[in-house]
Order: C-alpha cells, then sequence, then structure tokens
C-alpha cells in the first residue's frame, strides 16, 4: 500500500494530495480527507497564533508504526499523512490524514483511527499565543478516550 | 555509559536546553530511576521533573513507560503529554 507521511513547514493542498492517492487507480472507490484546522479561539479565548513543536525522527517513525496498524485492521489503498510544525495562525491547516480504500467504510475508519492516535501518540506539542500571553496546550482527556475505543479489552486474567 | 537526552516543550524550557549527554551513575535501572537522578541535577531539573507521573518518556524514539529499563538505550527524550493533530 502506497503510504506518504510528510513533516513539514509549509502549507498543504488537500485536494492535489487526494488525487495523488488515487491517479490512475481504478480499483479505489473511497477516499477520506481530513484536515485540521488552527481555531482562532479556544474554550472561548482568542489565539493569536500557535507554535507547533515536533520530535524530528520519532514523529515520522511514530506516525508509520500507526499507519501500519491502520493497514493491518482495514483493507486500505493507500493512505497520506501531512503534520506542520513551526508558527500557524488561525485558519491555518495543521495536519491532513488521506486514506483510500474500496469502500467507504474502511476509509472513514481508518481516517478517524489515524487521528485519534496522531493527537495522543504522536510526538508533537502546540504552544498558544493568546492576549494573557503564551500557553502550552495541556492534553485533553477526551482525546485519550477517542484513541482508547480502538483499543481492544481483553478481560483481566482471573 | 554515555546517554542521548533529549527534551521537548514544557520540560526542555524549565531545563534550559533542548539535549545534552549525560553519564548517568550504574545502578540506575528504569526510566523512572533516570528521572529521579535527573531531578537531583539542579534547579531547573528538580522543577521540570517535579511530577514524573505527568512526564512521558520514549526510548531510541518509541513511546516506553516509567517501568521501562533504560540498559542500552542510546537515545532517551523526556516530553509532556503529546498535543498535536
Amino acid at each position: 500500500m502506497p503510504a506518504t507521511i510528510r513533516l513539514q513547514s509549509a502549507d498543504f493542498d488537500a485536494a492535489a494530495e487526494a488525487a495523488l492517492l488515487t491517479r490512475g487507480r481504478t480499483d479505489i472507490g473511497a477516499v477520506v480527507t481530513f484536515t485540521g484546522i488552527c481555531r482562532g479561539d479556544e474554550a472561548g479565548a482568542p489565539v493569536a497564533a500557535m507554535m507547533l513543536e515536533h520530535y524530528p525522527g520519532m514523529a515520522e517513525a511514530e506516525i508509520a508504526r500507526h499507519v501500519e496498524e491502520a493497514e493491518a485492521r482495514w483493507p486500505l489503498l493507500g493512505v497520506t499523512i501531512i503534520h506542520r510544525y513551526g508558527r500557524l495562525v488561525p485558519g491555518d491547516s495543521i495536519v491532513l490524514v488521506v486514506t483510500a480504500a474500496s469502500h467507504r467504510g474502511d476509509a472513514f475508519a481508518a481516517a478517524e483511527f489515524l487521528m485519534d492516535y496522531l493527537k495522543t501518540r504522536a510526538p508533537f506539542w502546540k504552544k498558544e499565543k493568546r492576549p494573557d500571553g503564551v500557553s502550552w496546550v495541556d492534553a485533553k482527556s477526551g482525546d485519550d478516550t477517542a484513541a482508547d475505543r480502538w483499543t481492544e479489552r481483553r478481560p483481566a486474567a482471573e | 555509559m554515555s546517554v542521548k537526552l533529549l527534551y521537548f516543550a514544557w520540560v526542555r524550557e524549565r531545563i534550559g536546553k533542548g539535549e545534552e549527554v549525560v553519564e548517568p551513575p550504574s545502578g540506575l535501572t528504569t526510566v523512572a530511576d533516570l528521572m529521579a537522578w535527573l531531578a537531583g541535577r539542579g534547579e531547573e531539573y528538580a522543577f521540570a521533573f517535579e511530577n514524573p507521573k505527568v512526564i512521558r518518556a520514549a526510548i531510541n524514539r518509541v513511546h516506553v513507560k516509567a517501568s521501562a529499563p533504560i540498559a542500552g538505550a542510546a537515545e532517551v527524550a523526556f516530553f509532556p503529554p503529546m498535543t498535536g493533530g
């Protein structure tokens, strides 16, 4: 399965990336693209800008491990993940996940799985600039809950 | 055994540097041991590791728990919970 993982400070073109995945192929019946965008407010407080820090080397490796896991779970025909780093302002794109499959169910599920893991396991950290100063964004428990639902729960050994 | 340490986000800011090479004393066996030893290296380290339960770690670019052994680790990273995506 073709998999593309890129970390970059530059913007990306979601439509162009989706077209690259499907070009020349007739086996793909579904492409899901998800784009995460920098919001201009967080919990009611305005955000002027955001700095995204990452762990070079590990970030690519960690995302690749999750792409492999997604590929093992669903019959995917292509995946593209682009995550930006550096300074972003409200309205800027942050992350792109594109999944291709024969049928939409697999493409939707894999895209959601990959996003949930990107939020909680990929080594990126957001720092927000607000009117009252600059602060690191706290991890949200809701993101952990979203990621945990993909973990197969086994009954505890007696 | 020398180990390359990497720090990210507020762990990096509190310590005041993004990376360094250290020679931990023999007798440290886990990531938790390494954090406890680092916390004793000065005020900035004590501040960074004041609540080790919230610090995440990676060995050789793979997530590990605090109970993970550090034997054979070439690169150990410490950072807060991740907020990407």
